[in-house]
Parts: structure tokens; sequence; C-alpha cells
């Protein structure tokens, strides 16, 4: 028999393994409660994705204080980044689940496959934050998208919808193109997909390797670019968050970004040592993304449109985070960590209650749907305010703390234009998210009807959830930064 | 090695990639649009394994190392083939739903989504 098929069977820590699999297996139970659900209503498979989500957190959780380790043949890596940003990623799939139903409802495409598929995009997403091999991080990122492309058309009779699924499609299988190609690259050049030896092979000094990690890596940048909505890869962001259903938008914007943006991290880290290079080019870029998405945004009517491009501004301050982080390692995971978390709390909680604007089957999202808001609920007008101001960066909000923490990093880095621009983007997008708390306020044009519909059981709890969030994790900052650190 | 160089491999995967990158580029059918797409996916296992074959750095590790690096780009190319397959059952989906909707599917009448 051939000697290249010899290989010792690799040893597997299932306990390492457990979150990731508690979900894949809930996907499965919810997809078997499917079959059985009543014809009115999607209860039991809401509450088998819930607390088969929590299980999961808790097995999670658990594990948080061992040191890190390899597992299953140096596939799989368990460290504090990739189980946090696990965590991370449970939370905004709870989240996401707990307000879609009452959602799909009012849209009438009350599907029960919706739960099934957002479990398995979070294992995808899952996967791709827990390991440092390139095969391991595409076929995640894979798992993440392919359930994504469907949740994103699964409204079949919009004509919106469809056209962001499609466009989601084709721009993401070919930023797969370019992230594959690029790992092809690397790959040719250290001969293995193990991020970790790039830095010793780039450090040997041979001018052919040199040459295919630099291809290979401005590749990998422009793949990872378009699943994290860097400029000038950003523009099919708001148009996809536009189309898509909202609580998969909510998805989309959170979980799909965090999972983004923890790999960008790897990399970029892996990548220390071709600092001369990649310093100039991400700086641009991020420099880039910042003015992009908030000039942009000023100019929209549509409250998702908004909330898109306001995610690629905040890819531009996570950039910035990053960035810092590849400068100087012992700054630790914490900066990138606290600010994704105070950004998912606030982003679902902004698209939960543009939410409330669906009903039967019809779903307006301009600036001037949320008229009256204030009326229906004022509850959720108030947890909308705070969403706002945490955008914004209002003390004393998490979001206001995620960006002192950036700022304060860019400092202790000598990024300083970055810095600057990164002051100066928070307050040209005081404009926009002041225009959304606003709307809320002002009454219904007297020509249309109100309505007066209560907000849903699911969309209050996630405000509330969210809206104490938001408050809480600023006092959680130093045990959750030093959880993070890398000293 | 039998003549061809790995440069030749290189470069016929660059073509193709390009190839790919430029119909994408100017196509209207979201059809040959994803096969174009399909094209850079080629160009990506054309390079994973004349990588695989050929071992750059090869001077410097054992003859166990070579064959696991080896078996790694072959195997990448599996999964490659694997998850773009996947991805063709997916889109031909949505492609279907769009042209039940309005019996077209040109890119540039996608324009329902702006601001």
């Amino acid at each position: 028999m051939d000697k290249a098929f010899h290989f010792a069977i690799p040893v597997i820590d299932w306990t390492a393994l457990l979150p990731i699999m508690i979900v894949a297996v809930t996907g499965i139970f919810a997809l078997i409660a499917e079959m059985f659900r009543p014809k009115h209503n999607n209860n039991l498979i809401v509450g088998v994705s819930l607390g088969g989500l929590a299980l999961a957190a808790v097995a999670s959780a658990l594990s948080l204080q061992q040191p890190s380790y390899t597992t299953a043949a140096e596939l799989f890596l368990r460290d504090s980044l990739g189980t946090v940003a696990q965590l991370l990623i449970l939370l905004a799939t709870a989240l996401t689940i707990s307000f879609s139903e009452g959602y799909l409802r009012n849209k009438r495409i009350p599907f029960g496959e919706f739960y099934p598929l957002v479990l398995w995009s979070s294992v995808g997403a899952m996967i791709m934050t827990s390991t440092m091999n390139l095969l391991v991080i595409f076929l995640g990122l894979e798992i993440l998208s392919v359930s994504l492309y469907v949740m994103a058309g699964m409204s079949r009779s919009e004509e919106k919808s469809e056209e962001s699924a499609l466009k989601y499609f084709l721009l993401g299988a070919f930023a797969s193109g370019f992230l594959l190609y690029g790992i092809a690259f690397v790959y040719g050049a250290t001969g293995g997909l193990d991020l970790n030896v790039v830095n010793a092979v780039w450090l040997r000094h041979e001018a052919s390797s040199h040459t295919l990690l630099l291809f290979g890596f401005g590749l990998m940048l422009i793949g990872l670019g378009f699943k994290t909505s860097m400029a000038p890869f950003h523009q099919w962001t708001p148009d996809v968050y536009q189309g898509a259903p909202t609580n998969v938008a909510a998805f989309m914007a959170t979980a799909a970004k965090i999972a983004g943006f923890v790999t960008l991290l790897r990399v970029v880290s892996a990548f220390g040592a071709l600092h001369n290079f990649w310093l100039p080019a991400l700086t641009a870029i991020a420099i880039l993304t910042m003015f992009a998405g908030n000039f942009a945004a000023l100019v929209q009517k549509d409250v998702k449109r908004i909330l898109g491009y306001s995610s690629v501004a905040n890819a531009g301050y996570v950039m910035v985070a990053i960035i810092a982080f590849g400068r100087d390692s012992s700054l630790g995971y914490g900066t990138v960590m606290y600010f994704l978390l105070s950004y998912t709390l606030m982003t679902i909680g902004a698209f939960a209650v543009v939410s409330m604007a669906a009903k039967n089957r019809r779903e307006s999202t301009k600036l001037e749907d949320l008229n009256g808001l204030w009326r229906r609920s004022p509850f959720v007008a108030l947890t909308l305010v705070i969403f706002m101001a945490s955008l914004i960066g209002i003390p004393p909000t998490a979001g206001f703390v995620g960006k002192f923490l950036i700022f304060f990093d860019a400092l202790k880095t000598d990024q300083i234009p970055l810095a600057i621009v990164l002051a100066v983007n928070s307050i040209i997008s005081i404009y926009y998210y002041m225009a959304i708390a606003r709307a809320v306020f002002v009454s219904d044009s007297a020509d249309v009807e109100p309505d007066t519909s209560k907000p849903s059981a699911g969309v209050a709890a996630v405000c509330a959830v969210c809206a104490i969030g938001i408050f809480a994790a600023v006092a959680f900052v130093g045990p959750f930064v030093g959880l993070l650190s890398t000293k | 090695m039998n003549g061809v160089p790995l440069a030749a491999y290189i470069g016929l995967g660059l073509f193709m990639f390009t190839t790919g990158v430029v119909g994408v580029t100017v196509r209207k059918n979201p059809i040959v649009i994803f096969m174009c797409i399909e094209l850079m996916l080629n160009a990506v296992n054309l390079t994973f394994l004349a990588f695989a074959r050929y071992q750059l750095n090869s001077a410097r590790q054992s003859s166990e190392q070579i064959q696991h690096s080896m078996m790694a780009g072959q195997m990448m190319v599996i999964f490659v083939m694997a998850v773009a397959a996947a991805e063709v059952a997916v889109g031909l989906g949505i492609i279907m739903a769009i042209f039940r909707l309005r019996d077209n599917v040109d890119i540039d009448e996608m324009n329902l989504l702006r601001g």
C-alpha cells in the first residue's frame, strides 16, 4: 500500500468540539420538530432552538478558563478568543431567533425551516472562529454562507428578497474564489494549510516565497474584505440588508460579521512579519471604509439601508482595532471582542425594532414608516433611542466604551491618523443615527390610518435584553478585557 | 520533471482566474456569471494541485512531511469541489425563484434595491 495513506488516527478532544456539535444536533432536532408542528405556530421549534443554544453556551462558557490547546490533528484550536467569539455568535443567534417568529408571521412566511438553517449557519460561524487551519476556515465560511444565501431569499413572493439573495450569492461566491486563490498561494509558499507557520516562512527571506505570500495575503484580504464589507468591497451590504427579511439581515450583520472579523484578526496576526506591506494597505482600507459607510448613510431614506451603511462604518472601526492588534499583539483581543459585543447588542436591537414595520405580508422600512412608534409602544421607542445613543457612542453606553478602547489602542500603537479619522467619523454618524431616533417621535401623517398593533413578546424581550446589556456591559469591561489578554 | 515547469501551471491558473473575474464583471446573465465563478474555482484547484506536486520547500523537509503536505493540497481540492457543488444547488434554486417571479433573470434589471 502507498505510504501516503499511512496516517495515524488523530486524537480528538470532544469536549472542545461540544458547543459546535450541540448547535448542529439542535438544528437536526429543530428540523424534526418542524415535521410535527401544528399549523398555527412554531413555538416548539423556537423552544428547541433556544434550549440548544443555551446548552451550547454553557458548554462553551465552562471551558473559558482553560489554557489554549489544539485538537483533531491541529485542525481545531480552543483559545479564549475562539470561545468568546462562539459565545457572542450564540448570543446573536438566540436574539435573532427570539424576535423571528412574530416577524415571520406578520410577513406571512412562517417557514419552520428558518430555525434549522440559522442554527447551522451559526455552526459555520463558530467553526470559522476556532481554527488556525485555512481549510477549516474555508469550510466554516461556506457552511455559514450557503445557509445565509437561502435565508436571504426566504420571502419567495417578494422580488426584493430574491434580488438580495442573488446579489449576496453571486458576490459571496466571487469572494470565496478570491479567498481560495489566496489560500492556494499561501499553501504554495508554506507547503501547508496552517496559518502558524507563515511568519517563520517569511523570515527565511526567500524571494519566491515572499512573492507567493504577498500575493496570497492580498487575495485573502480581498475575499475576507468582501465578507466583512470593507470598502471598496462594501457595495452589496446595504442592498442585501434592505432586501433580505429583517431578522436575516440582523443575523448577517452580527453573527456573520463576528466570524469574519475574528478570522481577519487571526489572519492579520499570522502575517505579522509582513507588516511593512499590509500596514499602509489596511490603514487605507480602514479610513476608506469609515468614510464610505458614514457619508453614504447620510443621504439614505430607508432604515435598513442606513443600518447597512452603519455596519460598513463599524467594520472600519473594527479594522482600526485589528491594525492596532497586528502592530502590538500584547494589547490582547479584548478591544476587538468588546466592540463586537456592543455592536451585536445595539445592531440586533435596532433590527428588532425595525422588524415591527412588517404587517400583512407587506413591509416598508422608510424612515417615515417609523413615525408614530412612540405611541404604538413607548417602551420600544425608548430602547431604540438607547441603541442609537450607543451606536453614536454617547457615555455611559457600551458603544462609547468600545469606541474609546479602539481609540486608545490606536494611540498606543502610534496610529494617530486612524484615531483622528475614527473620532471625526463618530461625529459624522450622529446625523443619521439621530434621524432614526427622531423619526420615532414624529406623529403619523393625518391621512394614514395609524397602526396600533403592539410589539410581539419576542421583539419586546429582545429590546429589553439588548438595552440592559448595553448598560451592563459597561460594568464588566475590566474582567472582559482581562479574560482576553494575551500577556 | 516531465518537462512542464511549475510556472506553466501557475500561468494557466492565473489566466483562467482572470478570465473568470473579467467574465463576472462584464456578463449580464446570472448563470453565465456563475459559470465564470466556477472557472475561478477551477483555476484555484489547478494551482493547488500544481503546488502539491512540485513542493517548493521540499529541501527542508523529511519525506513524511512532504507526503503530508501533498495530501493537504490534494484534499483541499476535493473540499473545494464538494463546496462548489453545494453552492450550485443553492444558486440555481435562487435563479429559478427569480425566474418564476419575473420571467427574466437579466442582472441589469435587478435594480429594486438602491438608495
